[in-house]
């Protein structure tokens, strides 16, 4: 029994009052957590613009850098990021996508599908630096890809595809069983009806997905620290097995190992990054709500 | 209809692999982390391994005080990051307003999307300095500046799972409540939040898992000296996480090295770390929907 449940009823008021003033300070310190969570992330996108806008200018988006990275542009670190998600991409989506499908629609309530989930909480989990020493382990020493973009984007697809599969899978559970049933019972095959009618419908919440897991992928370093990054390549590479610059390694490059750095070059490296992943975000973020606008059950 | 009962076949037989890829990396990943760190129990003897003095270039592997800079760092950032994490998603689950929730939830999507490079970047610019000035101590470069930053970056974790539970449990709790008298914050801290104690549980392991395996940030802006813990005070001086060291020193050891078995080592007990939080984050999580299927039958 509680203090409130037995209190007779002659001393309700004061008691109202009480409870109404603790509900107004509980509410009271909710609203403050929330206030101090989400004003810095505010202030961060308004500061990194604010400052770094000024660096930004079409040769240091499309130069090289040049008098060790004190000045000129960062074009080739652009174009590292550029194709290291679209590699991550490549190598992610269709496994990601395909651990999805297995789970939601092929996947017996069994021991080993049980298994599965526990590997990929456990995927979603390990520490991004012990990517980094895995794909050093395995991709560029073991199958001797070297530091490469190969290599890079095999290690970021690893780190990657655990969300990839709970996001789509999410969005694949949620198309309605009926439409299932209809289509298995006009003889469709199981496959028939996946791709005909559970992919289409569950596209944008995959969509949305794997754009938001290529964005954290994009902007991660300490995977890539020992698989593909070169701190000054002073040129685009030229295949898979090329070592590459990339925007989160060359931000964390110039505000920590270069010396005498300007830090107008440093906050318009933070911009271009920046940009990259609000980018992503909001595509991600459009796809869904359209999504939701436009869904039919 | 022979050709398509083979092209069934085969793309059900390549989800399947992709369905349980996710236990095959996992298990990748732990047999190449001992491939290459599995060594070092043999060339380091176990005393100096746990001793309290990193300094491999004259042979002194004592990992000791990694472990203690990852843990009282992870103790900060979680002092920091819980109490936010809950009560914002309190707040956004139980009494926002549904615009507001429509504004905060990308928001803290955004925040884990920042990359934690360009976390650790304003740290050094702007964090560092204010922890300097505000508590007098003579470098900024400190456990708690790092313990800040982490918290941003689990706050998002925290969040969103502790968000989810709440919102899963049934409205008819609530409605119980309400109709039996109790106002809604009572509603919030004797019936909802009690319902969803394991996920919230659950929030708060990821979220420490998160910050345990965090590395950029924590390499740029705790400072990186080596020393044993010694106290609270130990909070505002420079220490060294476990992170931090695999990935300041991987790039300049000599492949095959004791002191490159070591990193792998220092990378062998981060990997166990996160698989003892994830399988105890992921047990209460099947134990929770066991339940839920329980109430529901």
């Amino acid at each position: 029994m509680t203090d409130s449940a037995s209190t007779p009823s002659k001393a309700k008021p004061r008691n109202t009052k009480r409870r109404n003033l603790i509900q107004r300070l509980g509410y009271a310190g909710l609203i403050l957590a929330a206030i101090i969570t989400v004003t810095p992330i505010i202030l961060i996108v308004v500061y990194i613009y604010s400052r770094g806008l000024p660096a930004i200018s079409l040769e240091f988006l499309t130069a090289m850098p040049k008098d060790g990275m004190r000045a000129g542009g960062i074009f080739p670190a652009i174009v590292g990021t550029f194709w290291l998600t679209i590699g991550t991409g490549v190598i992610a989506v269709p496994l990601g996508v395909g651990a999805a499908i297995y789970l939601s629609e092929y996947a017996p309530d069994n021991r080993w599908t049980r298994t599965i989930r526990i590997a990929i909480i456990n995927l979603a989990g390990i520490p991004s630096v012990v990517y980094g020493l895995f794909g050093l382990g395995l991709f560029v020493l073991f199958l001797h890809f070297g530091t490469s973009i190969l290599a890079g984007s095999l290690t970021l697809a690893i780190m990657t595809i655990p969300v990839i599969i709970s996001t789509s899978e999410e969005a694949l559970r949620a198309v309605p069983n009926s439409f299932r049933v209809v289509s298995i019972s006009v003889g469709g095959t199981r496959w028939q009806t996946i791709r005909r009618v559970v992919l289409p419908q569950a596209l944008p919440g995959i969509l949305t997905g794997v754009i938001l897991g290529l964005e954290r992928a994009a902007g991660e370093t300490a995977p890539i620290l020992f698989t593909v990054a070169a701190f000054f390549l002073p040129r685009l590479p030229s295949s898979i097995f090329d070592a590459t610059m990339a925007l989160p390694y060359h931000l964390f490059v110039i505000s920590t190992q270069v010396p005498g750095m300007p830090v107008k070059i440093q906050y318009g490296t933070a911009v271009v990054l920046l940009t990259f992943v609000l980018g992503m975000n909001s595509v991600a973020t459009v796809i869904r709500s359209r999504a939701r606008a436009r869904r039919q059950w | 209809m022979q050709s398509r009962n083979w092209k069934e076949f085969l793309i059900t037989r390549m989800i399947k692999v992709s369905g349980y890829s996710a236990i095959i990396f996992v298990v990748m990943i732990f047999i190449f982390l001992l491939r290459e760190g599995s060594a070092t129990i043999i060339e380091v003897p176990l005393k100096t391994l746990f001793s309290t003095r990193w300094y491999p270039i004259e042979g002194y592997f004592g990992i000791l005080p990694l472990i203690c800079g990852s843990i009282i760092v992870t103790i900060g950032a979680t002092l920091i990051a819980v109490p936010l994490g809950v009560c914002c998603a309190i707040f956004i689950a139980e009494i926002a307003p549904r615009w507001v929730r429509e504004i905060l939830k990308p928001l803290v999507e955004l925040l884990a999307g920042l990359p934690s490079v360009m976390l650790g970047f304003l740290g050094i610019l702007v964090i560092a300095p204010a922890v300097r000035q505000i508590l007098n101590v003579p470098t900024g470069l400190t456990a708690f500046t790092g313990a800040i930053l982490l918290a941003g970056m689990a706050i998002p974790t925290i969040v969103s799972v502790a968000e989810d539970s709440l919102d899963s449990v049934p409205r008819t709790y609530r409605d119980a409540a309400l109709a039996m008298g109790a106002t809604k914050w009572q509603t919030i801290w004797r019936v909802t939040l009690p319902a969803a104690r394991s996920g919230v549980l659950t929030a708060v392991m990821l979220g420490v898992g998160r910050a345990i395996g965090e590395t950029m940030t924590v390499m740029m802006v705790t400072g990186n000296a080596p020393v044993m813990p010694t106290g609270l005070g130990s909070l505002f001086r420079p220490v060294r996480t476990m992170t931090a060291t695999i990935a300041a020193e991987m790039g300049e050891v000599a492949n095959g090295s004791v002191h490159y078995h070591t990193l792998f080592f220092i990378g062998i007990v981060l990997f166990v770390i996160s698989l003892l939080i994830n399988l105890v984050a992921a047990r209460i999580v099947f134990r929770q929907q066991k339940r839920a299927e329980r109430i529901l039958s």
